[in-house]
């Protein structure tokens, strides 16, 4: 394990920052917004995880929920407002952009897997490329996740003969190749046939059972009840709600909370 | 002489002075091809630039050179210029003037292959933590030479006939070394079929070419899955081989 090592080393070098390394939180939101021309998406939302904790984020679409999560790995850039990731703070900096990227893996809602590279290169490209892993090396660890997510033997097939289920499921394996600390899904499942969500939903599951840091936006409300520590409920860019699952779906505080759970839950 | 001679253009065929012919228009294909590209991915790169200096350079650029005929240009470098004290040898004039040209077209493929490839590849890049140049290098710019590919052998086809307006400026390809022998011999249809046939020769082995292009570099597409598959161990090699 000694790209896991590795890894952990540079955590801690980008972190030394912050003193007390048990108590920096896994992210930390402060006041931060996020607008589109006119739109705001985020709109003064504050949020802390843990170290370990699993977030469901839900609420109803245009609510700023996959913004939120997209700010996280700086796919998409705040405009105000103070994110650390493990310490290290998002400020435009290409050293502490990286080092967060470093830490956090991501799966789209579309998949976004390489279609021109099989399975086996999906997964191999980022170790190989940007963390200077030897091919057999990489190729040990993606199978070792390919193994993970259950499809070792579509390794050498291109992603479009794959089913949606079992393209997220490489794109799940492609990300934790580069052994992310935190874990960001957007809305895995929501691009999937119906008989496919269980899949993916089940390999979450597994993972969530490893400690890994999770954010997820998700309608899976199936999955949150059982996977989640936390529920934050999102509307119009603002955090309207957070409370742990079974408080969440039995006693919603917010009347906008209580009309969006009655209309997905059938 | 009222009649068609076909012994006569099946010897201009096996004329060495029109292969001789054959042979540069073919180099300067290859070479305006190549130049272009080169240029035109430059061009392509500023287009797409976010500084509205440089994509307005590129705007103007493809906006002239597309919008004058390869005549003209060819005709202002080779006797125009001189003019202005600027002085280019025959064959460096019609490369010249066949670069520029092409590469405001290659300019305008390149930019409409990578803002086809889906801001998504590049999202799934950032978040993998690859550089920008392992970015460009392994995953946007296959993905986009693979969009190019058709407009790319369209543009071609086209730049090979097009080699043959460099006759103008007495550059001795194939179209020039016909009117060579045509006005020597008087057998007009006699050498047009010969330099006819060479013509179709050229652009029918481009097609070709284009075809197998295509088919290589369109192996991961989900329509072709079951030859993919039977074709692993060949992608397993290459792979091998790259590292």
């Amino acid at each position: 394990m000694s790209e896991m090592s590795m890894n952990t080393a540079g955590g801690v070098e980008g972190a030394t920052a912050q003193p007390q390394l048990r108590e920096v939180p896994a992210v930390r939101m402060e006041a931060v917004y996020k607008h589109y021309g006119d739109f705001t998406a985020l709109n003064e939302v504050d949020l802390k995880v843990a170290k370990g904790e699993k977030i469901v984020v839900c609420g109803p679409s245009g609510s700023g929920k996959s913004t939120l999560i997209r700010c996280i790995n700086h796919i998409e850039k705040h405009d105000e407002g103070l994110i650390y990731v493990n310490g290290i703070e998002l400020d435009n900096q290409r050293k502490n952009i990286d080092a967060v990227r470093r830490d956090t893996g991501m799966v789209f809602q579309s998949f976004n897997l390489f279609p021109h590279m099989t399975v086996l290169e999906n997964c191999t490209l980022a170790p190989m490329t940007a963390n200077g892993m030897s091919e057999a090396e990489a190729k040990d660890l993606a199978m070792h996740f390919l193994t993970k997510v259950r499809i070792p033997d579509q390794a050498e097939k291109f992603p479009g003969q794959l089913s949606g289920g079992q393209q997220q499921r490489v794109a799940i394996a492609r990300a934790l190749c580069m052994r992310p600390k935190i874990m960001l899904f957007d809305e895995p499942t929501s691009a999937l046939d119906p008989e496919m969500v269980k899949e993916v939903l089940e390999t979450m599951k597994k993972l969530a059972e490893e400690g890994i840091t999770m954010l997820c936006v998700t309608h899976e409300m199936g999955f949150a009840r059982e996977v989640a520590d936390r529920i934050v409920f999102m509307n119009e860019g603002k955090v309207v709600e957070q409370a742990a699952p079974q408080e969440f779906f039995s006693n919603p505080k917010s009347e906008r909370a209580r009309t969006f759970l009655d209309q997905i839950i059938h | 002489m009222s009649h068609f001679s076909p012994t006569a253009a099946v010897n201009y065929f096996f004329n060495y002075f029109l292969m001789k012919g054959v042979l540069v228009t073919i180099g300067l294909t290859v070479a305006a091809v190549v130049g272009g590209l080169i240029l035109g991915m430059g061009i392509a790169l500023l287009r797409m630039s976010s500084n509205p200096v440089l994509s307005g350079a590129a705007r103007l650029y493809i906006w002239f050179f597309r919008g004058t005929p390869l005549l003209i240009q060819l005709v202002v470098i080779y006797s125009g210029l001189p003019q202005l004290g600027i002085k280019f040898s025959v064959i460096t004039c019609a490369l010249v003037g066949l670069i520029l040209n092409e590469a405001a077209y290659l300019a305008e493929i390149v930019r409409s292959g990578f803002m086809a490839v889906s801001a998504g590849q590049r999202e799934a890049a950032w978040a993998l933590s690859l550089s920008p140049w392992v970015t460009f290098r392994r995953v946007t710019l296959p993905q986009a030479f693979r969009l190019m590919i058709p407009p790319l052998g369209n543009s071609i086809n086209s730049l090979l006939k097009a080699t043959s307006l460099a006759s103008v400026i007495s550059v001795e390809e194939l179209m020039r070394r016909s009117d060579m022998l045509m006005q020597e011999h008087f057998q007009i249809l006699e050498v047009y079929a010969a330099a006819t046939a060479y013509y179709l020769i050229l652009t029918s082995v481009w097609d070709a070419i284009q075809r197998r292009l295509e088919k290589h570099f369109g192996r991961s597409s989900a329509a072709k899955s079951r030859r993919v598959v039977a074709r692993a161990p060949v992608v397993q090699a290459s792979v091998e081989a790259r590292a």
